[in-house]
């Protein structure tokens, strides 16, 4: 894999979104449109669209889920952009940051001098029931779905496996959640932007506006731990262990790395790409390790000629709690092992020495799959530049990273950002 | 652990095939020696395509389960579902190979005593790859 620095550098000049939830009236298109016009107004010295060449977009399954393919066409004509070429690519939830990464290799070779890449995934329009199955058909349906195994299913098993490896319990992965409603709670395009706590306080306050006993939880956890607040999905994973059914979208402006303070000031450079792949679980050498997230972060590092020492913030990929403690082990920010305990003692917070998901993640602000990898970039360019509003993380931002994985771990790509002003 | 006819090609459908005969098989790559499953049609370690199926040992060991609440529609279907969950896990044959599988024998409902590392027999009447623990005599 090529490690070696780009032949041509790429930076973010522009990044939007839309909001993230569940919004009966809206398709896929509707929700791109609003992440493409939170975008041109976030170009800081305007960008005349016709300067456009490209356009990938990220998503997972417009078939299934709106009986729509053919995707990336009619939202490049939505926001009036034919007849340049448009491609939408899928690699399950890593379909925005392979989007992402097109984007990069069409400056970078030169092909193009301004790429715009999207994500966008509308989920809700399905009973659940069909969403588990979309979702599942992401996994090997063959040899692992045959076996009864459904998303949570998978990655809950990676948590049996870790829990008996290294002493974790379920209450470690309640502390993630925790957190990211947290940081949620601050972003106003999150779709359950509330902390737990809020949350719980809401049930109390409408139980008794029912004129139903009121329920006699003492604290957050004392919530999560009722079956009937927060259920089980597939033991350990419980119903705030994993991330929400989303619509949403997400979109970046990339242009040729010498072109960009044309149109801002603070450039957010791309300094770092990876991307991998995996087999299924049952056929990795470690159930609590994604080697293709080991291998996307090497070849990120190495590009970047940079260390995970040297990342001041993530994003990583928390469709489920687990998921964010194997990845911040799997990215060599913290020992195999020693995940869990970062994030218990506050390591990961806001306020801690490595912030993880500072938007909120996958799991409070949302999880439209198509869009999560590119929404994950939006939350990074705005944390460098300092517009991240009341969740803005205290000092500098020279290097921040984000983390996307498809499945249980057959793709991952790994991107690496530097601001240089 | 003998080893069968080369006719069957390496497909799913041909492990199935084999499923509902009784009989768990891999492939084995007549290159390198290396053993896989799910059977494969290319060694992944030498990338010979000269393989002979082999039949799997029925003993096994748990690595890792969940009990599954919110299931898919075929689950549904055959009646699980929240008040009736089910464990799928991933389980290690004696000679190391690993697979996804149905497992039978645990309370779902008293995950905390399901023991990664405990002792399982394959079912060999069942359509679908499941196991089931082996319980002290």
């Amino acid at each position: 894999m090529p490690t070696t620095p780009l032949p041509r550098g790429v930076a973010i000049i522009g990044a939007g979104m839309s909001k993230f939830g569940a919004f009966p009236e809206k398709n896929s298109r509707d929700l791109f449109v609003e992440a493409y016009k939170d975008l041109l107004t976030s170009v800081d010295k305007g960008f005349d669209p016709r300067q456009i060449e490209s356009f990938y977009l990220g998503n997972f399954s417009s078939d299934l889920f709106e009986h729509q393919a053919h995707l990336a066409p009619l939202l490049a004509d939505a926001v009036g952009l034919t007849p340049i070429p448009a491609a939408r690519v899928e690699n399950a939830c890593a379909s925005g940051a392979t989007a992402l990464r097109q984007g990069i290799m069409a400056i970078a070779s030169g092909m193009a001098n301004a790429v715009l890449v999207g994500g966008a995934e509308k989920m809700t329009n399905l009973p659940t029931a069909d969403v588990t199955d979309t979702l599942a058909a992401a996994a090997d349906m063959a040899f692992e779905i045959s076996a009864g195994f459904t998303f949570p299913g998978l990655y809950a098993s990676m948590a049996t496996a870790y829990m008996a490896k290294y002493g974790m319990k379920p209450e470690h992965l309640m502390t993630v959640a925790i957190k990211n409603h947290e940081n949620g709670a601050l972003n106003p395009n999150a779709q359950f932007g509330v902390t737990i706590a809020r949350w719980m306080e809401g049930r109390i306050a409408a139980a008794i506006k029912k004129g139903k006993p009121a329920p006699t939880w003492q604290n957050v956890m004392d919530f999560l731990h009722d079956d009937a607040a927060n259920p089980m999905i597939a033991w350990p994973l419980r119903l705030f262990d994993c991330s929400p059914i989303t619509d949403g979208a997400a979109a970046l402006l990339l242009v040729a790395a010498d072109r960009a303070k044309d149109y801002t000031d603070s450039p957010i450079y791309l300094i770092g790409s990876g991307q991998a792949s995996g087999a299924a679980l049952h056929d990795r050498p470690e159930l609590t390790e994604l080697p293709a997230v080991r291998h996307a972060a090497a070849q990120a590092y190495q590009m970047a000629g940079v260390t995970a020492r040297d990342i001041r913030i993530a994003e990583v990929h928390d469709c489920f709690t687990i998921a964010e403690i194997l990845a911040t082990e799997d990215l060599g920010f913290f020992a195999p092992g020693e995940g869990f305990r970062a994030a218990e003692d506050g390591v990961t917070a806001r306020d801690g020495s490595k912030p993880i998901n500072t938007s909120g993640g996958l799991k409070s602000k949302g999880h439209p799959v198509g869009a999560s990898g590119v929404a994950q970039a939006v939350e990074i360019f705005k944390q460098m530049r300092g517009q991240a509003g009341a969740r803005q993380v205290n000092g500098d931002i020279p290097l921040a990273l984000t983390h996307n994985v498809g499945a249980t771990g057959s793709t991952c790509l790994v991107h690496i950002y530097e601001r240089k002003d | 652990m003998t080893p069968d006819q080369p006719s069957r090609p390496f497909t799913a459908a041909s492990f199935n095939q084999y499923l509902a005969e009784g009989k768990l098989m891999a492939s084995r790559c007549e290159g390198c020696g290396a053993v896989h499953l799910p059977p494969r049609a290319i060694c992944p370690a030498c990338h010979s395509a000269n393989l002979q199926w082999q039949e799997e040992s029925d003993s096994a060991a748990l690595l890792a389960f969940t009990v599954i609440y919110v299931a898919p529609s075929a689950q549904i279907a055959q009646g699980y579902g929240r008040e009736k969950p089910y464990i799928s896990g991933i389980v290690q044959t004696a000679s190391g190979q690993k697979i996804s599988a149905r497992i039978q024998g645990f309370d779902p409902f008293k995950p905390e005593s399901i023991q990664i590392g405990a002792a399982l027999q394959r079912v060999s009447d069942s359509p679908a790859l499941t196991y089931q623990v082996v319980t002290k005599a």
